[in-house]
């Protein structure tokens, strides 16, 4: 069966992982800029990852017949320093130009923190001013709870933000709600320890419903699995859902959230 | 699905899952030093598994979660650790 995978850090993956997705049925796979595992030292390193994931993976995915899509900010793990922030944030709209970037992401919060919160709305702020969508990382573990809610109330309180153009990922079962009341898109994350489970996921899809709701892998240089989504897919099967609910979930879903922004246009549809 | 289904889906998965997290405790007895915030904050979870709630997961996660609500001064840290390290002492 066909599906896309909405949250996928290609750059720390190997080819292998481009092939064995493609043969699992991945039509299009989005980027959404992220930490790299250090810190970047200046704004150069970023220029360079935004052309990494502008020109280098599409051609890596394209070997595959998959479609690259990327999103671009600095991400809340490197926002303690504002001044790095705003040498990045100035050439963001070089970027945001390119026809395979789809938005502002992975923006949002680590450990709940001013600077990060400055970030975080000037990230909102350009988003507005570029009428772009976005794309949220909630925090981790102990701090996902907070965050949600300060990342909910800060893209609520702009006005220029329409919310059904916004997603919350690596939502869980304490944090769906409050971002599905909001009028955003939910995503799940179907990772190891830290977010949730296949069986978890397949649970919120069940009590909440299939509306403005994806799942990806958000696979990436920690232990993760770039065929979780595809996995999930097969666990839905077994619970009994229908082709047509799961390729909503898989594939519709994604397509209608990214569909939002003019440049997502898919190769292959079947 | 039925409760039926779900028992033989998940039932060993599910079982084997109980066991580790009974290995777990047994694991930190057997071991010498000082517990931490973490393994009180996990028992602490452990009640939500028995209460009869539908929302066990949601109430888990709760347990483990920062409750407070101002953004802290500045991020000395950029990992979490899987629980509050601030939620008070029972």
């Amino acid at each position: 069966m066909r599906y896309i995978e909405p949250h996928g850090h290609m750059v720390s993956r190997t080819t292998d992982d481009y092939k064995a997705m493609a043969i699992a049925g991945c039509k299009a796979i989005c980027e959404p800029a992220f930490w790299a595992g250090f810190d970047r030292s200046s704004a150069d390193g970023f220029c360079d990852y935004f052309r990494q994931l502008t020109e280098y993976e599409p051609r890596r995915a394209a070997m595959f017949g998959i479609d690259h899509y990327s999103w671009m900010c600095i991400n809340p793990k490197e926002s303690e320093d504002i001044k790095l922030a705003d040498d990045v944030l100035a050439i963001i709209p070089e970027f945001i130009e390119k026809e395979n970037v789809l938005g502002i992401g992975e923006i949002g919060l680590n450990k709940n923190s001013r600077n990060e919160i400055t970030v975080l709305e000037k990230h909102i702020d350009l988003a507005a001013e570029l009428n772009q969508l976005i794309l949220v990382h909630t925090p981790h573990l102990e701090d996902k709870l907070k965050g949600t809610k300060l990342i909910v109330d800060i893209i609520r309180n702009d006005s220029r933000i329409e919310p059904g153009r916004v997603i919350i990922d690596h939502v869980e079962e304490h944090t769906i709600k409050i971002v599905k009341d909001a009028g955003m898109w939910a995503g799940m994350t179907l990772y190891p320890e830290s977010k949730c489970s296949p069986n978890r996921a397949i649970d919120m899809l069940e009590v909440f419903g299939s509306d403005n709701i994806w799942m990806n892998a958000a696979c990436d240089w920690g232990p993760s699995d770039p065929l979780a989504v595809p996995k999930t897919m097969q666990e839905m099967r077994r619970r009994g859902h229908t082709d047509e609910f799961i390729d909503k979930v898989a594939f519709g879903n994604p397509v209608r959230f990214m569909g939002q922004s003019p440049k997502f246009k898919l190769s292959d549809k079947s | 699905m039925t409760k039926q289904r779900i028992l033989d889906l998940y039932f060993m998965d599910a079982r084997f899952k109980l066991t580790e997290i009974a290995a777990f405790l047994d694991r930190v007895d057997r071991a010498d030093g000082d517990e931490d915030f973490r393994i009180a904050a996990f028992r602490e979870a452990l009640k939500a598994l028995d209460s009869g709630d539908p929302e066990r997961a949601k109430n888990v996660l709760l347990t483990f979660s920062d409750p407070t609500e101002e953004p802290i001064p500045a991020a000395t840290t950029k990992a979490a650790c899987g629980t509050w390290p601030d939620r008070p002492a029972d």
